[in-house]
């Protein structure tokens, strides 16, 4: 089913000032959510992901560079005056964050803190009728409607994330943009949580653009998955196809981490990735993956790539990677993995 | 921090100390000032020619006269030069500030330390008189023991010192229960690390930084309490701080006489050496503690 | 309803509880404490009480009387009424607590006032300050605390008044100088009212410069703590306007510390009020007790250390209870 765009960046840039000189955290991204499906975001720490994230509602930091677009059901969020940004917070689009103690004022009871964007963006709701939303909004994400008296140190990890959830969820939004919302939780917690978030998208027709470095919680829930490193993204394909036959070189090594249980060739150990991302503020020439990559060859260091398509419905940004997704094997300087 | 707004910073290489306090400039400037003062003191007994000092040699002078080109800040009610008295003042003002500071920060180290170590009747027993001699008012407390004691300027030292320890032991036993949480100091339990050990090798080295910060705080405040306790006439009656000149001036009448220059100098000198100190205060603290850098 | 029905959390009543125990303790050490000290005071305790007075006859019988018994029974006495009063002041010949009595409305007077304004005035400016920091106000208002916080308050009294009771150079002396009311003056009369409010005026306003500075920067520092919290983003995120993120979600938790920070101070509130009144002969308990130092009038001392102690200590537990309620983090 091809929902609308819910979200569509183009060419976004942003860039941080700082003593050392300019950071660029995001370097030209282009991405598209669709109403009705779940878009995940993968990648390290320090990849840019967050930062991305932030640009949705406008929240990133006030030094921050920002250049191209971030079109939220057709608006450009960047453009928008003040007050038409505010009244789109949340209410067209809503973020999950992290349902860490923090994330929640800790001197108010839940059912306020859901209640409030409610009667914000929609004055004449009475105080009552937030409240029942409230209640109503609690259960649809699993919770007894009675917890909305709680604080948000009364409740446990899996449950404050749901709280966000409901949270997220007050104002009817068409956009959901969950940053790590399972990170921290058990993976049982996990797996309860995802299965809501999913649900949630298929009942209510959402648009969810899903973030986490944990490329298992990204596996089972999302359609379309988006590989993120050093500001860019490298590869974006169906999840199934990222998961099981990636074609940018990250991208494997990022599936290749999990083993496949029965496999015996994954019984030895699991490949992880000597060495680390490179930081912001100090990008390599050519192709930001290039010290890391098993597969580099002379070009790699002096080239950057491109995201460019790599096969049916598929974009790797990789020189070795062709138009039809096959793997090109030019005269190689370094030892291969193909 | 939400990682939302801010993009992780760069792992800085270990800066000393030193280089970081440098950065502040408020910690700066009150270093500057501070050392003024002090050589101020220490060349006071050179500079300041005892007659200067003395009742009885300056009869002949105006008594509570304006600033003349004789006496740049005027005299006060016994002939003597007003500036005589600030400077020479400055010794016992700082004196009293740093050794009140030194018993004040030794108790409270120790008995913090012991009180967060300690998690028996003995480190109870310690909470429970530090918490009560934090909630007894400081002054009342320190008339009280000045009274019992008598008016001496050791006295002086001991009732400042006797008094201010809690609130740095207080500090001191947070820290000290937040270090004995880490790993580290379980794994010296285990090797077979006693109780001193654990106290003097792995606590005092943490809490060490934090004390640091907290003694220039407490010397700030131990001499506003040096100049009150002389104020209200506790201190020695023949020693001059700058305390005890405002205590001469309240007493002969300098109010009613409109004897500005009396009162100014030696309350400046107070407001400077304390701010000098609460801004070196400020300073370590955020150099310790990048995140107060937005103070 | 939902959101607003309000039940004691589970965990309070032990709390409170417990506090009230410590308090307990602490009025109990304080008790003993004030006992004992001013056993410790060395030489003759009845030359020490008489001492450049005329005390009448019958007070010295009754004081050696009540020396002469053993020790633990004087303190049993004590104890089981510190309030009484057997022993008269030597400065005033008369009970110790009568002359407490009348010197507490005064007090109560100055110190309530100069709170209030401090309070309400130095709360504000710290929020001001700490949610714009690093602009002009903040460096301003930074400042200017903190120079008020170096500043020994007394000092501070006495060049208002200098300034502006007596009047030195241009600044006219306007205000009276010390004392309460000018001599003849009804106090209950409009007129008498108003004559009241003029000698306060000064005291108030050194007492409010002193007690403001402090608040100003407790309040912005707590408040800068929870400048970069999560909650906030959130709070944002949902479209509110940073005036009220600031006044529904930043300063309610910025308060909690702050009013901690505040009471564990009360002792400057005494002191700033013990050196104010000497300084503009305010009638008050801190001119008392610095009539009562100069003596030394011991028995007077020990009642008003007494008073002082137990004061602290109640107000603390108020304190207690107050934050108690306020925070719901606060259980078993």
């Amino acid at each position: 089913m091809v929902g609308e765009p819910l979200l569509e960046l183009r060419d976004l840039h942003v860039t941080y000032p700082s003593l050392q000189g300019p950071v660029r955290a995001v370097r030209g991204v282009d991405l598209t959510v669709r109403a009705g499906t779940v878009v995940g975001l993968a990648g390290e720490s320090g990849c840019g992901k967050s930062t991305l994230a932030s640009t949705v509602l406008r929240m990133q930091a006030p030094s921050a560079q920002v250049s191209g677009e971030v079109l939220v059901d057709g608006e450009d969020v960047m453009t928008m005056r003040w007050g038409r940004l505010r009244a789109v917070r949340w209410a067209e689009a809503s973020m999950v964050f992290q349902g860490a103690l923090h994330s929640l004022n800790p001197v108010r009871r839940i059912g306020q803190q859901i209640a409030e964007p409610i009667t914000l963006h929609e004055p004449k709701t009475t105080a009552r009728a937030a409240a029942l939303r409230a209640g109503e909004l609690l259960e649809r994400v699993g919770l007894p409607a009675n917890r909305a008296r709680s604080y948000p140190h009364q409740l446990s990890g899996g449950q404050r994330q749901r709280v966000m959830i409901a949270m997220a969820l007050a104002c009817s939004p068409r956009l959901l943009v969950a940053d790590e919302p399972t990170t921290a939780l058990d993976v049982m917690v996990q797996a309860q949580v995802l299965d809501l978030l999913t649900g949630l998208v298929r009942d209510l027709d959402l648009g969810l653009l899903l973030i986490s470095h944990d490329l298992s919680v990204l596996g089972t829930t999302c359609d379309r998955v988006a590989v993120m490193y050093a500001g860019r993204i490298v590869e974006e394909a169906p999840a199934r196809a990222v998961f099981a036959d990636a074609r940018h070189p990250y991208g494997k090594a990022l599936s290749a981490a999990f083993p496949t249980i029965g496999d015996p060739a994954s019984r030895r150990a699991p490949r992880g990735l000597a060495g680390d991302p490179p930081f912001p503020g100090a990008l390599p020439v050519g192709c930001s993956f290039e010290p890391r990559c098993p597969s580099a060859i002379g070009a790699c260091s002096s080239t950057d790539p491109q995201l460019l398509p790599a096969g049916p419905d598929r974009q790797a940004a990789c020189l070795r990677v062709a138009a039809d997704g096959s793997w090109l094997s030019p005269e190689p300087t370094r030892q291969e993995t193909p | 921090m939400s990682a939302l707004l801010q993009p992780a910073p760069p792992t800085p290489a270990k800066v000393s100390l030193w280089r970081l306090f440098r950065q502040e400039r408020g910690g700066m400037v009150g270093l500057g000032v501070l050392g003024g003062f002090v050589v101020m003191a220490v060349l006071a007994s050179v500079l300041v020619d005892d007659s200067a000092l003395d009742v009885t040699a300056n009869v002949m002078n105006p008594e509570l006269a304006p600033p003349s080109p004789q006496f740049w800040l005027g005299t006060d009610e016994n002939g003597r030069s007003v500036l005589a008295l600030v400077v020479k003042g400055s010794q016992v003002s700082l004196l009293v500030g740093l050794a009140a500071t030194a018993i004040s920060i030794a108790i409270g180290t120790l008995v913090g330390i012991a009180s967060g170590h300690f998690r028996n009747w003995f480190g109870g027993l310690l909470e429970r008189l530090t918490d009560w001699f934090l909630v007894i008012p400081f002054l009342p407390l320190a008339i009280v023991l000045a009274t019992v004691l008598g008016h001496s300027l050791l006295n002086v030292i001991a009732v400042i010192g006797v008094t201010s320890w809690p609130a740095t032991a207080r500090l001191v036993r947070a820290q000290t229960l937040t270090v004995e949480a880490r790993p580290f100091v379980e794994r010296a339990r285990a090797l077979g690390g006693g109780d001193w050990h654990v106290m003097s090798r792995h606590v005092l080295p943490n809490v060490m930084p934090l004390v640091m910060a907290n003694t220039t705080l407490t010397v700030a405040v131990a001499i506003l309490s040096e100049t009150t306790l002389s104020f209200l006439g506790l201190g020695d009656p023949f020693a001059i701080s700058w305390g005890s000149m405002l205590e001469g001036a309240f007493v002969s009448g300098a109010i009613s006489r409109g004897a500005w220059w009396y009162l100014l100098p030696p309350g400046l000198c107070v407001v400077a050496v304390v701010l000098a100190f609460t801004l070196i205060g400020r300073a370590l603290e955020t150099a310790l503690n990048p995140r107060l850098r937005e103070r | 309803m939902l959101l607003t029905a309000r039940r004691p959390r589970a965990g309070l009543m032990p709390y409170l509880r417990r506090r009230l125990l410590a308090a307990v303790g602490t009025v109990a050490f304080v008790v003993v404490a004030n006992f004992f000290l001013f056993r410790l005071l060395p030489g003759d305790p009845i030359g020490l009480y008489s001492r450049g007075r005329n005390v009448p006859a019958e007070q010295l019988v009754k004081l050696r009387a009540e020396l002469n018994q053993p020790v633990w029974e004087q303190f049993f006495q004590y104890v089981r009424n510190p309030f009484s009063s057997t022993i008269d002041s030597a400065q005033f010949s008369r009970p110790v607590w009568e002359v407490i009595g009348e010197r507490v409305w005064p007090t109560l007077l100055l110190v309530g006032i100069s709170t209030l304004l401090a309070t309400t005035i130095g709360i504000r400016i710290g929020i001001r300050a700490g949610w714009s920091r690093g602009s002009r106000f903040d460096r301003v208002a930074t400042t200017s605390t903190l120079i008020f916080y170096a500043m020994p308050e007394f000092w501070l009294g006495m060049l208002l008044l200098i300034a502006f009771g007596v009047g030195v150079g241009p600044l006219p002396g306007i205000f009276p100088i010390g004392g309460i009311s000018s001599p003849g003056v009804d106090t209950s009369s409009p007129a008498g009212r108003w004559d009241v409010a003029q000698h306060l005026f000064l005291p108030a306003l050194t007492l409010t410069l002193a007690y403001l500075a402090e608040y100003a920067l407790v309040m912005r520092a707590t408040l800068l703590d929870e400048v970069g919290e999560d909650y906030l983003v959130t709070a944002r995120a949902k479209g509110l306007m940073d005036r009220l993120v600031r006044r529904r979600h930043a300063v309610p938790n910025a308060l909690l510390p702050t009013t901690t920070l505040v009471l564990m101070n009360l002792g400057f509130v005494i002191s700033g009020a013990i050196t104010v009144e000497t300084v503009f002969s305010w009638p008050g308990l801190g001119q008392l007790s610095y009539q009562a130092l100069r003596g030394p009038d011991v028995a007077l001392l020990q009642a008003i250390f007494l008073l002082f102690s137990l004061s602290v200590v109640a107000l603390n537990l108020i304190a207690d209870l107050v934050i108690a309620v306020l925070d719901p983090r606060v259980q078993s």
